[in-house]
């Protein structure tokens, strides 16, 4: 089973030849729009971070900056940066171009360019020469063991666990039986459903880190003092049916098939192992959509309810609709609807199938509806305050 | 009144059932359980997406859906009664109930 994607010269494999635009601090946000808006093609995102970070916290935006750089569906980057943060963008760009020799890197820095404006032109005319570069670049045959696929659920309803859900995880399991990785995230949507995923770990240790993680976001809740209700379940879930985080996590769960369980990792981190995997990340949409980008998922299929618009600057990401309402109601940014399963028209199988063809479709070229958007939604989890 | 093949039970020993289409009051739905057919006598309008109850349940008592525990009944509910957060909590998570 094979997809058209394209090998980079250090053996990694990408589905996309994007160049990115990364400011590594809030305050070359501005510089690194201007740059993006100027060359067409280009992507970029925008984020808070970046400066009076310490400790693990810094560590941890450093790390998802970076790794966003040296994702292999990007070909080139251009880092901006103001000159005086924490998160310096000449030590990212150097450890890109470390990391990934194929690369081609670029730095801007505002202070030494002498403004915004000379910014984006040293780094529109960088982004320029990456772009026709990497138009050059040819799509080959790939194995689709080497695809590394992120799911996801936000804007849940009651039909998720019924109809896209189920279906994601049908896929999931044929990307897996395919020699391929899975991604299974957002901890606190697995509240009440932990003991399932648990039960299918290939060993005590992994076992017991997926009761260690669940217990860590429940305590976080916990800390606040209140009902974790109406933050998760949010308000829109409730209305779409959903009661509890119980039954929203029984719901969520699905996505991730039934194979069984090979590691627990933390938020952002590297994937390395086949097969399906638990990331460590909040339930929090795009939070989560940063992570697993950050951990090297080539692609990422969102199934909504309620219907959202969200999209991964450099990862693909597929949105399916739960029910044939809202995929007819916000067409523009459905890729797929799996509502078909409520009203009985196909089985949880023949969309999952779907949804498979899709993931390899999507990543020989298909562009899905939220890149057409250009949805560029970045957000990292913060773990310590602003100093 | 009838109202068929409106509502989901996704296992056999789930206390509720999902409506996949809106179910007014007095309505009798038609649920297949295991195979079999059964129909419930909803009493009060069920949403699109949400539950309503398969047995009696009372205060306390674990709903169960998914063949798992999705919370307790904070009052008696009766068969045939919208299932929701009004008469379900959460048993997770609940900072509101940790000592002061």
């Amino acid at each position: 089973m094979e997809f058209m994607g394209y090998r980079r010269s250090d053996g990694s494999v990408g589905i996309r030849n994007h160049v990115l635009v990364m400011p590594t601090v809030v305050c070359a946000n501005r510089v690194a729009r201007g740059i993006a808006q100027n060359v067409q093609g280009a992507v970029w995102f925008e984020h808070q971070h970046g400066c009076s970070q310490i400790g693990a916290d810094a560590a941890l935006t450093e790390k998802i900056l970076l790794q966003h750089g040296t994702h292999p569906n990007v070909s080139g980057v251009v880092v901006v940066g103001l000159g005086c943060e924490t998160i310096r963008a000449q030590d990212i760009a150097a450890e890109i171009k470390r990391q990934c020799p194929y690369k081609t890197v670029h730095c801007v820095i505002m202070q030494d360019e002498g403004g915004s404006f000379k910014a984006i032109a040293a780094g529109s005319s960088a982004a320029q020469k990456m772009l026709m570069e990497a138009s050059l670049l040819e799509r080959e045959p790939i194995n689709a063991s080497e695809l590394i696929l992120g799911t996801e659920c936000g804007g849940s309803d009651a039909c998720s666990g019924m109809s896209a859900n189920p279906a994601l995880g049908y896929a999931s399991d044929l990307l897996i039986d395919a020699g391929g990785t899975v991604i299974l995230a957002e901890t606190p949507e697995l509240i009440g459903a932990e003991h399932l995923v648990a039960a299918r770990a290939v060993n005590e240790q992994v076992a017991k880190r997926c009761y260690e993680v669940i217990q860590q976001r429940e305590d976080g809740a916990k800390a606040m003092g209140v009902d974790m209700r109406g933050g998760n379940p949010t308000p829109g879930n409730i209305e779409g049916g959903l009661t509890t985080i119980e039954e929203k996590s029984l719901g969520c769960v699905y996505k991730g098939g039934t194979r069984p369980l090979q590691d627990v990792i933390d938020y952002g981190d590297k994937i390395t192992k086949k097969g399906l995997i638990w990331m460590d990340t909040p339930g929090n949409d795009i939070e989560q959509l940063t992570a697993m980008v950050a951990g090297g998922c080539h692609i990422v299929v969102f199934t909504t309810g309620r219907g959202t618009a969200t999209g991964s600057p450099i990862a693909p990401t597929v949105k399916i609709a739960t029910n044939t309402a809202m995929y007819e109601k916000m067409n523009d940014n459905m890729d797929g609807n799996a509502g078909t399963v409520i009203t009985g028209e196909e089985t949880i199988q023949q969309v999952g199938q779907r949804i498979f063809d899709e993931i390899l479709r999507v990543a020989s070229g298909k562009r899905t509806k939220a890149e057409l958007l250009g949805q560029n939604d970045f957000s990292i989890s913060r773990i310590g305050p602003s100093m | 009144m009838e109202n068929k093949a409106s509502a989901i039970v996704m296992k056999p020993n789930d206390s509720v059932a999902t409506v996949v289409e809106e179910v007014q009051a007095g309505s009798d739905v038609l649920l297949e359980v295991n195979g079999a057919t059964r129909t419930v006598h909803v009493t009060q309008r069920i949403p699109f997406g949400h539950k309503f109850a398969l047995k009696d349940i009372a205060k306390g008592e674990m709903v169960i859906k998914y063949g798992e525990a999705i919370g307790a009944a904070t009052q008696d509910i009766q068969i045939g009664q919208h299932v929701h957060v009004h008469n379900v909590e959460s048993c997770r998570g609940r900072g509101d109930k940790q000592a002061k």
